[in-house]
């Protein structure tokens, strides 16, 4: 007897992917006073973002969906949301309010929380962590709040109604089945992240950037300084490959690292 | 003054050894925590009951510490932990329970902590080339960084209580593939020997390799070493866009000390630098430089190492 098979439904998913404005990677970061200065530094989009970006323009091409990016700042990040756009995503939108200035973790969740409902997403993508701050706080927080699932540090997805990715473990790599809704960070993978192309880059300039507003709680956490890492001591240097044996005693008589 | 909550580090199904330093920042920061041990076995406790400066040991049994999905860690913990300041380790997997515990009950988390005076935290930002201090009001969670508070010492002598717990797990493992190499990865050695593109060729990385295993070592790369030979898996990288790694001692080889790179290691206790450039930026951060080739230094560091290994 032959088995009939209906073509399963699948719920387009509302892709949002989270991109943040940060310093140049490259740039040489200055402290004047008791704060960063970054008054000539060039601003970015987070570079592992644009893995973020791909992957999902790579679910909604699996899957069909749109693709929503997402950032909180003043208008200043209107230029990467720009840059999404001219990558490939659908729509662009900006978070923010006038009287926010540092938002902690927790209030930073939960504008992105509340963002996030209204926008009624099924997967949210972002970067592992931020090139300025590197914390990867975001990607977990907001799931929790969400009550949703997560997966951190991914190097590969494939898409259906779920999501299954790759990740390190302690013993390898892991391929883990994530059931959506659920917020994935993304690592740098095998996959080669697209670029803009003309058209998009045109496309982009006329884009129109949707701005939304959110309710912030008050932070906790305020920043009091920065500060230059304390410069190292002069270390020892020898010269020729014969000195390495040298080096391997001191390791073990003057630094106790052996 | 805050409850202060420690929450030990697992790793390989025991407790990681920096769990001893949290203690340290612990005191530090607000006074003698509770140390909460995860665990699938409580047995594992007993290697902590002597640790000093603990006021209490509560060991959280769950199925959920056997995995790593983060909602399960999280749920499963947040039912045993008082509420208070909690301190974990900064590991990749403690880093995301750190996040939802502290968004589960509506607080902040502050990564990557590297100095603790009273309630005031600095963090390493912008890859470590600049520090932030923040100042915190109220609970919060906050990861600290391993190998940079001393290890509480042992003395003391708690007694373990075992509370069952049970998590939302939310994600399914389907399959692992096993790391073919029984070397350590990058981000959890004590010592890191990594190869540039001064290595000349992916193949040259066996003498990495064999320095690595007379040490302990696990074996790492320059982002310029990953991007040139397909043979060198970004899993090694160490650098901005690949791995932060704070080792006792870290050796780079042929890696010429790009902004890059530094960030991902600058941090290490003691830098070992070898390059055949005497102007490579590599040796302002090392503490012992070789200004040689690889081919002359390796051999002969690989030999003194052996000779005073065994």
């Amino acid at each position: 007897m032959n088995r009939v098979s209906f073509p399963r439904l699948i719920q387009m998913p509302t892709i949002v992917v989270l991109v943040k404005q940060v310093p140049d990677t490259n740039a040489k970061i200055l402290v004047q006073g008791n704060r960063v200065d970054l008054s000539s530094v060039k601003m970015v989009m987070s570079p592992y973002d644009e893995f973020a970006i791909e992957t999902a323009i790579r679910h909604k091409e699996a899957t069909d969906g749109t693709v929503t990016a997402l950032t909180v700042g003043g208008p200043g990040a209107e230029k990467i949301l720009k840059d999404a756009k001219a990558i490939g995503v659908d729509n662009i939108v900006r978070v923010w309010d006038d009287s926010w200035s540092e938002l902690d973790s927790n209030a930073l969740q939960s504008v992105l929380s509340e963002t996030i409902q209204g926008l009624g997403a099924t997967v949210v993508y972002c970067g592992k962590s931020a090139a300025d701050t590197g914390a990867g706080s975001t990607g977990p927080g907001l799931a929790e709040r969400l009550g949703w699932g997560n997966a951190s540090n991914v190097i590969g997805a494939e898409f259906s109604d779920s999501v299954t990715v790759s990740m390190p473990v302690e013993t390898g790599v892991a391929k883990i089945n994530v059931t959506l809704p659920a917020v994935i960070s993304c690592d740098k993978g095998d996959v080669k992240v697209r670029k803009p192309n003309v058209k998009g880059i045109m496309m982009a300039k006329r884009a129109k950037v949707e701005l939304m507003s959110a309710t912030a709680p008050s932070s906790s956490i305020s920043i009091t300084s920065h500060s230059m890492p304390p410069a190292k001591p002069a270390g020892k240097t020898f010269e020729g490959g014969a000195s390495a044996s040298q080096v391997a005693q001191l390791l073990r008589d003057e630094a106790n690292v052996l | 003054m805050t409850n202060m909550i420690v929450i030990a580090e697992l790793s390989k199904g025991t407790i990681h050894a920096s769990t001893a330093e949290l203690v340290t920042a612990a005191h530090a920061y607000g006074g003698e925590p509770t140390l909460v041990v995860p665990c699938t076995d409580a047995s594992i406790a007993d290697s902590v009951r002597s640790l000093s400066g603990v006021s209490k040991i509560i060991a959280v049994k769950s199925d959920v510490f056997g995995g790593n999905d983060s909602s399960g860690w999280a749920s499963a913990l947040d039912t045993v932990i008082p509420s208070g300041t909690v301190l974990c380790l900064a590991t990749t997997r403690s880093k995301d329970v750190a996040a939802r515990l502290a968004a589960r009950r509506n607080i902040s988390v502050v990564q990557d902590v590297v100095g603790i005076d009273g309630t005031n935290l600095t963090s390493p930002i912008y890859s470590g080339k600049a520090n932030q201090t923040v100042s915190v009001s109220g609970e919060a969670v906050i990861t600290v960084r391993a190998n940079v508070f001393d290890a509480a010492g042992d003395g003391g002598s708690c007694d373990v209580s075992v509370v069952d717990a049970s998590g939302d797990v939310k994600t399914a493992v389907q399959e692992v593939m096993q790391r073919v190499s029984t070397r350590l990865d990058v981000s959890e050695a004590n010592i890191v020997i990594s190869g540039g593109r001064g290595m000349g060729s992916p193949a040259n990385f066996v003498h990495l390799e064999a320095v690595a295993d007379t040490i302990g070592a696990a074996v790492g790369a320059s982002r310029a070493a990953v991007d040139t030979w397909a043979e060198i898996p970004h899993s090694m990288q160490v650098g901005q866009t690949g791995k932060t790694v704070n080792p006792n001692l870290y050796i780079a080889v042929g890696i010429s000390g790009a902004i890059q790179h530094l960030a991902g290691m600058r941090s290490s206790k003691y830098i070992v630098a070898i390059n055949k450039d005497a102007d490579a930026a590599i040796f302002q951060h090392a503490d012992y430089g070789i200004v040689a080739t690889w081919e002359e230094a390796l051999p002969v560091f690989q030999e003194a190492l052996s000779g005073m290994l065994n």
